[in-house]
């Protein structure tokens, strides 16, 4: 039996280059499978526009298994599209009914610079863990597993915050464009276990420095960013920043002003 | 720049000194609820008159006024400091944006709320605080102001009431929101105490703006109009 296939109207956003001022552009695509990812239909879409000579759409994407974090697109007014806790890879078309009008857009953000059609620079992102989100540790043989003894509630917690993929998921969603829950669940996963204690006050004074110049907005508790997560982050993460970063900017000897990372 | 000044210019010590003035913004709040409530003494205004002027002029209060009047400013020029910062980090917006689940509508729209109350407040201020520093006002029995008499007067007239009604509602929605992220802002956010803070806040935005609703209505009725 033929299998079921759809058709769908894609309205995409489509920019040159940064200085481009861009605009969205109707596709209309048929033949879509309901089991394709919604990437996988952008890659249809991009054959058939590499085979009538048009550019085909750029887009970021890697792992295509929901654990890089590449893939961005802001699809009928959500990040990642409809559903809670996927991203775009694993987001697939059966979510669409057939003849959808897909609305599809780059993330919109001052620090998330469009590079062109869909992929933005995320870089804003990785000079903020180059601020502080990490920890020292020496070089030499590999210390042994399960050395440091450290609770299940606090591991896992800890996990949780770890689990995020730094997708940008949480600025897209934001009204601010905020980076809190980002660099929250950055903060957490290292402040709650003992190998982030050395660096624990100037972590956060200094990752928060790094946000706040790169241009994000400020945190207003709506809690879009949890919603939008494709790795359901929680608010507590942000209190816990929040708790963090006055704790250390009270506490610490950094009197003076922070040297940020620059582009 | 220096670290007090860098701290209160970050995006979170911003959000927290909205915070801070919000909560004590909310307590003022309460006495002002307990004071109003004289209002409804059946005295004439005895009671209230005799409270306002000893608001008005005891020493300790003024201080507290002051500091009051400074609090009201604080949030206010923080929250437009925020809105621009916060819209200048979205230079070019969705086409199609939607709404995230479990976003409140309060949440996403404390400015206009604000505005709402911004703009009660100023009215409100030119018509009972105003009155009651500079305006003509007559003395009641015992010799005090007879701002019961100003209020009353105003309480009168039902658009005056529909006002207050609607801007109620607008500090209800604002503290709806506002109370608990304050807490979360603080960054008092914990399995064993979040809960109760909602339940306070939800409380709080109900019953607070509720009782200062009330006694325009009650006068209004009493009024006879």
């Amino acid at each position: 039996m033929a299998e079921e296939t759809r058709k769908y109207t894609l309205e995409i956003w489509r920019q040159k280059n940064a200085n481009d001022k861009g605009g969205f552009k109707t596709y209309p695509i048929d033949d879509v499978s309901p089991d394709m990812s919604f990437l996988e239909m952008i890659d249809l879409l991009n054959d058939r526009l590499a085979r009538t000579g048009e550019e085909p759409v750029t887009f970021d994407h890697d792992c295509r298994e929901g654990i890089c974090g590449a893939c961005s697109m802001y699809i009928n007014g959500h990040p990642h599209g409809p559903h809670q806790g996927v991203t775009t890879c694993q987001l697939h078309m059966r979510s669409f009914p057939n003849n959808a009008k897909i609305v599809v857009e780059p993330w919109r953000a001052q620090a998330f610079p469009v590079v062109k059609d869909l992929m933005v620079d995320r870089a804003a992102f990785d000079r903020i863990i180059q601020a502080g989100g990490y920890v020292s540790v020496n070089t030499g043989s590999a210390r042994d597993a399960n050395e440091t003894p450290i609770s299940k509630e606090i591991a896992d917690e800890a996990f949780n915050a770890a689990a995020c993929i730094g997708c940008g998921a949480c600025v897209a969603a934001c009204k601010n464009a905020s980076a809190m829950l980002f660099v929250a669940a950055k903060v957490s996963q290292l402040a709650i276990l003992p190998q982030g204690q050395a660096e624990r006050k100037a972590r956060a004074e200094k990752m928060v420095a790094q946000m706040d110049a790169e241009g994000f907005g400020a945190c207003t508790n709506t809690g879009a960013c949890s919603a939008e997560c494709p790795k359901e982050i929680g608010q507590e993460h942000i209190a816990r920043l929040n708790r963090e970063f006055l704790g250390a900017s009270l506490s610490s000897k950094n009197v003076g002003d922070f040297k940020l990372i620059k582009q | 720049m220096n670290w007090f000044t860098r701290v209160l210019t970050s995006s979170i010590g911003r959000k927290v000194l909205m915070a801070l003035t919000g909560l004590f913004l909310s307590l003022f709040l309460v006495v002002h609820l307990i004071g109003n409530l004289q209002l409804l003494a059946g005295d004439e205004g005895a009671a209230f008159n005799a409270y306002a002027a000893f608001m008005t002029t005891t020493p300790i209060v003024k201080v507290a006024s002051y500091l009051l009047y400074a609090t009201f400013l604080l949030h206010i020029v923080q929250s437009i400091l925020l809105t621009m910062h916060n819209r200048s980090a979205r230079p070019v917006g969705y086409r199609s944006a939607g709404s995230s689940q479990g976003v409140s509508s309060t949440s996403r729209n404390m400015g206009i709320l604000g505005t709402i109350i911004l703009v009660f407040l100023i009215i409100h201020l030119r018509n009972f605080w105003y009155e009651m520093h500079w305006g003509e006002i007559t003395t009641d029995a015992a010799g005090n102001k007879d701002l019961y008499k100003v209020v009353s007067e105003a309480f009168a007239q039902w658009w005056y009431v529909a006002l207050y009604i609607v801007s109620m509602v607008g500090v209800g929605f604002h503290l709806w929101h506002g109370f608990a992220s304050s807490f979360q802002t603080l960054g008092l956010n914990h399995a064993k105490y979040t809960p109760f803070i909602k339940s306070l806040g939800y409380g709080f935005a109900i019953l607070i703006p509720l009782g200062f609703a009330l006694i325009p209505i009650i006068m209004f009725v009493q009024s006879g109009n």
